[in-house]
């Protein structure tokens, strides 16, 4: 058994993080939201992209646990742009080189970074269908997110496989696990950072009870659904036939413990965090937005199928 | 190397035996509950059993009655022996928390003398912190040692209680004090204690769910001689917090448990047509055992890597005892009417309450992760 991060994984995260701490400051978060300089976050992509990372899978060779930290760092700095949706979605199931950048609709055909992207991949099912990025644009909580909706496209799918699809399906949930787990650091990290120079009744607010017993318990929570995103990855880079049930696993771990670390947060930060002037709301706002994509209800029906729990009505 | 989380061939044979001998020998019918005295009697046997197969102990050396399993293979044991419905550990005390103390700090002498004995069950250890005075606040000992110097030892006084089967063990590792004028960390000390010592004197009484799983040991000028210090005068608290390390993370509460727990639980539900609700509640019970196992791999990876667990081990003390009443709870919330009578859930909801407390409360677990891990100011109301 071995269950850690190899030398080079650790390395690359660590490229990635450097990298996104210069090239994805909260200033850039804030630009990719309504009149932004979306130049900026046009400069992020090409950063993106002189890293390797949106033919990460075809050119540098990197497998879904290869990916997890690098997601876990894209989540980290919000990054405002389909990078999850191209790099383990797209690329591997079109066979795309290149830098092209693709979203994802949901099944109502909500497209988060939809402005952003040239193509986008519908998954229904075993089917997989890519259409030009056409739609009305629709304001999001999380300013930064250009989503756009669209019709459902018509005709005949461009792939009608159910294992490739399934799998690309899963590469997304899974992304967006690693996605979340970053965003609950970024949080906590800000949090742990606030609460030490906060000062109320002549003392750092941290010092209190009530705040570090919150924050306890968040750190708990995001640890431990990290190593089952982690185990998920693995499950899927080896096909394992129980890889539907760890992924759907990572996905309602990764999602209640961003939730609960979103508002812990913003709870130790006091009115400050209730504010859009402090950082942290970026952080929350993509958290949320990400958690809405994850259709949580279907995963927990096939862990519970997994597990041979039917419900009473099934 | 990259991440595999299969057995690799020599786990799987390991696995593959342990798994043969325990479905050989586990007792077909559940023994009585092993915080009674005729209970604990049935254990004992079955504990002497599993050493003379040399299972009892399967991480330590052999020369002390284990068989040098890494803790890769001491986690699939565990897996095993659990899945295996196999009776809890009476002498984990001992096997979990004295022994690792006596590995890091013991003399040889100490350890050739107890820990082949504590693997046959030949002796049977408790744990002597708690005091009527001194619970989450464990620096706050009475007990004292005072020094015999013409005998060769020290005389130890006072009262300690809670203390686990301590009705049915034969000795008490334990702290007292033996600088009342040092600091309140300083000055403490820990001892090996028989408790057929005169001086002894020991009183069980009824837990929560009514055995008399709980002792209190009274000292009245009891002699302890050097040779039973163990670690050196004064540095008891440091000895002591080895031990706590160990309590409250990997060594105790291995995820074997919880996945048979999750297991079993899964197992009630899909006998009992349960509600929406009620399906929700096993699925995520199961969950949070499997994550749990998976943090452990991920901590025992980093333990191999010499990566100390610190004051990790009370991020998994926290889950871990949160976790096992959430597991009970559902199979109440599944039993219905039924969840009154006195059956093994019933019983396990109540001992999965002691979690929470024991090994220091949750609360101050949350204090420990918070200050030590996290890093925010110590100190405040």
């Amino acid at each position: 058994m071995r269950f850690g991060w190899t030398a080079d994984q650790v390395a690359f995260r660590e490229a990635v993080r450097d990298l996104l701490t210069r090239a994805c400051p909260p200033a850039v978060v804030r630009a990719a939201w309504p009149g932004g300089d979306e130049s900026t976050v046009e400069s992020l992509w090409t950063s993106l992209v002189e890293l390797g990372l949106p033919d990460a899978t075809a050119g540098l060779g990197l497998d879904e646990v290869d990916l997890v930290p690098v997601f876990e760092e894209i989540g980290y700095a919000a990054v405002p742009l389909p990078v999850v949706e191209t790099v383990a979605v797209a690329a591997p199931l079109l066979g795309l080189e290149g830098p092209t950048r693709v979203a994802v609709a949901s099944a109502d055909g909500l497209v988060p970074y939809g402005r952003r992207a040239s193509h986008v991949l519908h998954l229904d099912g075993g089917a997989a269908w890519l259409s030009a990025p056409q739609g009305v644009d629709v304001p999001t909580v999380d300013g930064s997110r250009a989503a756009i909706r669209v019709p459902k496209p018509t005709g005949p799918p461009l792939i009608d496989d159910p294992v490739r699809v399934g799998l690309a399906a899963d590469r997304l949930a899974l992304g967006n696990a690693a996605q979340l787990v970053g965003l609950g650091r970024r949080m906590l990290d800000m949090t742990v950072a606030y609460v030490r120079e906060r000062k109320q009744f002549g003392v750092p607010v941290g010092s209190f009870q009530a705040v570090k017993h919150h924050l306890a318990d968040a750190l708990v929570q995001l640890e431990f659904a990290a190593p089952a995103v982690h185990a998920a990855a693995w499950a899927l880079a080896g096909r394992r036939p129980e890889r539907g049930r760890d992924v759907s696993a990572a996905v309602l771990l990764a999602t209640e413990a961003a939730g609960r670390v979103a508002r812990t947060a913003i709870q130790c930060h006091g009115a400050i965090g209730y504010t859009v002037e402090y950082d942290l709301h970026l952080y929350a706002k993509r958290a949320w937005a990400v958690a809405a994509t994850c259709d949580t209800d279907a995963h927990l029906a096939r862990l519970a199928e997994a597990l041979d729990l039917k419900g009473a009505a099934a | 190397m990259t991440t595999d989380l299969t057995d690799t061939g020599s786990e799987a044979e390991f696995r593959a035996e342990a798994r043969a001998w325990l479905r050989a020998n586990v007792p077909a019918e559940p023994l009585p509950s092993g915080d009674t005295r005729e209970g604990f009697a049935r254990h004992v046997e079955w504990e002497r059993r599993l050493h003379e197969a040399r299972w009892s102990v399967v991480s330590w050396p052999e020369r002390y009655g284990g068989r040098d399993a890494s803790l890769w293979e001491w986690l699939i044991f565990e897996e095993e022996y659990y899945a295996a419905g196999a009776p809890q550990r009476v002498t984990q005390n001992g096997i979990f928390l004295l022994a690792p103390t006596l590995f890091e700090f013991g003399t040889e002498a100490q350890r050739d003398q107890l820990l082949p004995r504590m693997a046959a069950a030949e002796d049977l250890w408790c744990q002597g912190w708690s005091e009527p005075e001194a619970g989450s606040d464990l620096a706050g000992i009475r007990s004292t040692a005072v020094r015999d110097e013409e005998a060769g030892g020290w005389r130890l006084s006072g009262q300690k209680t809670w203390t686990t089967r301590g009705a049915f063990c034969t000795h008490v590792f334990g702290l007292f004090r033996t600088d009342p004028a040092a600091a309140r960390h300083r000055g403490l000390t820990y001892f090996l204690v028989p408790l057929d010592a005169p001086g002894v004197t020991v009183r069980g009484f009824g837990r929560l769910d009514g055995d008399e799983g709980f002792a209190e040991v009274w000292f009245s000028d009891v002699f302890v001689p050097d040779a039973d210090v163990l670690g050196g005068v004064g540095e008891g608290w440091r000895v002591a917090m080895a031990t706590t390390g160990s309590e409250r993370g990997l060594t105790l509460r291995s995820p074997g448990r919880f996945l048979a727990a999750a297991d079993r639980l899964l197992a009630l539900a899909r006998a009992q047509a349960p509600s929406e609700r009620q399906r929700e509640r096993a699925v995520r019970a199961w969950l949070g055992a499997r994550a749990y196992q998976l943090y452990t791999l991920r901590d025992v990876d980093a333990l191999l890597d010499g990566v100390p667990p610190g004051a990790r081990s009370s991020m998994n003390k926290l889950f871990w005892s949160e976790l096992d009443v959430d597991i009970h709870e559902a199979a109440l919330d599944i039993l219905g009417p039924s969840a009154e009578l006195d059956t093994a859930w019933s019983r396990g909801f109540l001992f999965s309450l002691s979690g929470p407390i024991y090994a220091g409360t949750n609360e101050i677990q949350r204090t420990v992760v918070a200050e030590r891990v996290l890093g925010l100011p110590r100190g405040g109301a």
